[in-house]
């Protein structure tokens, strides 16, 4: 059985999902997401050793066309959808912090 | 409103004109829009296009399609090349994809009549479209109620006489979940049988697009449009499309249906005699009853909202102000990407990124990502028990009639358990139909689920035919 669900464990998911949340939401989100859990708690606590997971309904094996070179989206037509775009490129702020 | 065959034929014929019609469906679309929140963006100019070059296609004496000239509506996670989709969010607003989904490319090569794209709950995460970006879709048959979700908009379109037909998906009941609160057949395909190619995903392992319509027939023929192998899915079964519309009318002679408590316990007992008096027409109609327990489904509603979550939590990493969609710009990446997410995703997409996220994380995933993994084997395996002793399964769709706008908002549980007897076939991979079987006290439809293993669709079409007419539907 799982600890229950702490106000600090959801500050650091919302921080790994790139998520700012308020004093105000992460509050309720606790509740509410603790609710969820202890739902869950019912097949956290079974015991399954020696049962497979299944990620898939049909356990699907890798399936892969033929090597063949075939039209794709025009680099064009897929850049004219982005936020900001820099000589045929995605363009994104600074990655890197400043030279000390 | 004509059934969606019968505006297909007269097209064909010359009867009447695909163009006509499509004009008959703007004018119900504007009449009621406004009111009902139905459509998000309504493709006057790309449907009048769709609908000459069906008319075209009569005068020259080619084949228009099975389903010729009938306007049909698609939900917003369907992407439509040039036309606005943004799954209910604003993190998509303005987005015009650069690509068309296959069931749009199939419906277009039958002939059918893409009027725009419905309403949804952001991301289809929720059971009554309030959780869209762009304000809820009222139920047509009573405004003060929602249409169920994630696909409302999609159900609203048909009940409201706007479209004879219509797409959503279906993750974990949201098609089968509206269908029933809006009094229409709802089917939620085999896993694979329909491409998801161009679906915006929230959970892959679990996502399926299907049909709306006001009868089994119109379904049964939509699904056959949409169905087969797509290359550009690498999870769509191997097979082309089966025959559904000729098995319509093959009826339940001789066919073992099992009654299974799990899949009514609980729900309100108008929907339970709704269940029984389905058991009982079947029975008329040639069919075994067998009562069933599989007490495995309970832990479906358990596995359902730590698998999807952490698959959307997967899914909707995407969205980070780089390629497309919403940029809240910040001093650097790291910030833009969390400033975009915080500004782009409603409370309800962000309740379940974060679910999934700790069902995924370290020192957590083994009790809950884990066991939700086994659980699903579990599921997989008392399906096929049950399987053994009857061809098909009859239960509830959902728990109650359509409940009214706001009523659940606030207590997401409340709204998750909504869709407990939808889920364990999603979980399974397998096929199951919604199809309207009475009213409860208020005058509201109920909707009774029939449920089938893989490639079963034919043989649900015909039970559900059954239910039909033995509820004075022709």
């Amino acid at each position: 059985m799982a600890t229950p669900l702490r106000r600090e464990d959801v500050a650091k998911v919302a921080k790994l999902a790139r998520l700012s949340l308020s004093e105000a939401e992460l509050d309720e989100f606790t509740a509410q997401l603790a609710q969820v859990l202890e739902h869950a708690n019912d097949i956290a606590a079974l015991d399954l050793e020696g049962v497979v997971a299944t990620a898939h309904p049909f356990g699907l094996i890798n399936v892969v066309r033929d090597d063949v070179l075939c039209a794709s989206l025009s680099r064009d037509d897929v850049l004219s959808m982005a936020p900001d775009a820099q000589d045929g490129r995605f363009a994104v702020p600074r990655i890197m912090g400043e030279a000390p | 409103m004509r059934t969606a065959l019968d505006i297909a034929r007269d097209v064909r014929s010359g009867a009447t004109t695909a163009e006509s019609e499509m004009v008959t469906s703007l004018t119900a679309i504007r009449a009621r829009n406004e009111e009902l929140n139905v459509f998000l963006f309504v493709d006057e100019e790309g449907a009048l296009d769709a609908a000459r070059r069906v008319d075209e296609r009569v005068t020259s004496g080619d084949d228009a399609g099975v389903l010729a000239g009938v306007p049909i509506a698609l939900k917003d996670n369907l992407c439509t090349t040039g036309v606005p989709t943004t799954a209910g969010s604003k993190i998509l607003k303005g987005w015009l994809p650069p690509y068309s989904a296959t069931v749009v490319h199939r419906v277009l090569g039958a002939g059918a009549v893409p009027m725009g794209k419905t309403n949804m709950d952001e991301f289809a995460m929720g059971s009554s479209t309030e959780t869209s970006a762009y304000g809820p879709t009222r139920n047509p048959l009573d405004v003060d109620r929602v249409p169920g979700g994630s696909s409302g908009g999609s159900a609203s379109a048909v009940a409201g006489d706007m479209t004879p037909l219509s797409l959503g998906s279906d993750t974990g009941g949201s098609i089968r979940q509206p269908a029933a609160l809006c009094g229409l057949v709802g089917v939620k395909p085999t896993y694979g049988l329909v491409s998801r190619y161009g679906l915006i995903a929230f959970a892959s392992s679990l996502d399926q697009i299907g049909p709306f319509a006001k009868n089994v027939a119109d379904a049964a023929a939509l699904l056959e449009v949409i169905a087969g192998h797509d290359p550009m899915d690498s999870t769509s079964l191997p097979e082309p499309a089966p025959s559904l519309l000729l098995h319509v009318n093959d009826g339940v002679a001789g066919k073992r249906v099992g009654l299974v408590r799990e899949l009514y316990d609980g729900a309100d007992d108008e929907v339970v005699a709704e269940v029984e008096r389905a058991a009982s027409a079947l029975r008329d109609a040639g069919a075994t009853i067998v009562e069933l327990s599989v007490p495995e489904l309970h832990l479906g509603l358990s596995a359902y909202y730590l698998i999807a979550p952490a698959e959307a939590s997967s899914n909707l990493a995407r969205y980070d102000g780089v390629r497309y969609g919403l940029r809240v710009d910040a001093e650097d990446v790291a910030a833009m990407n969390e400033a975009t997410r915080t500004a782009g995703f409603g409370a309800e997409v962000k309740r379940r990124i974060m679910l999934g996220t700790y069902a995924l994380s370290a020192g957590y995933y083994d009790a809950y990502y884990g066991q939700a993994l086994k659980v699903r084997t579990q599921l997989i395996d008392a399906f096929r028990r049950a399987y053994l002793e009857a061809d098909l399964l009859l239960g509830a769709t959902a728990p109650s009639v359509a409940f009214a706008i706001g009523e659940k908002t606030a207590d997401p549980m409340a709204m998750y358990l909504s869709d407990v007897f939808t889920i364990p076939t999603n979980l399974a991979g397998d096929a199951a139909i919604s199809v309207p079987f009475g009213t409860g006290q208020l005058g509201l439809p109920i909707g009774v689920q029939l449920l089938g293993p893989g490639r079963s669709e034919a043989q649900l079409f015909a039970a559900a035919r059954v239910l039909e007419l033995a509820d004075g539907r022709s």
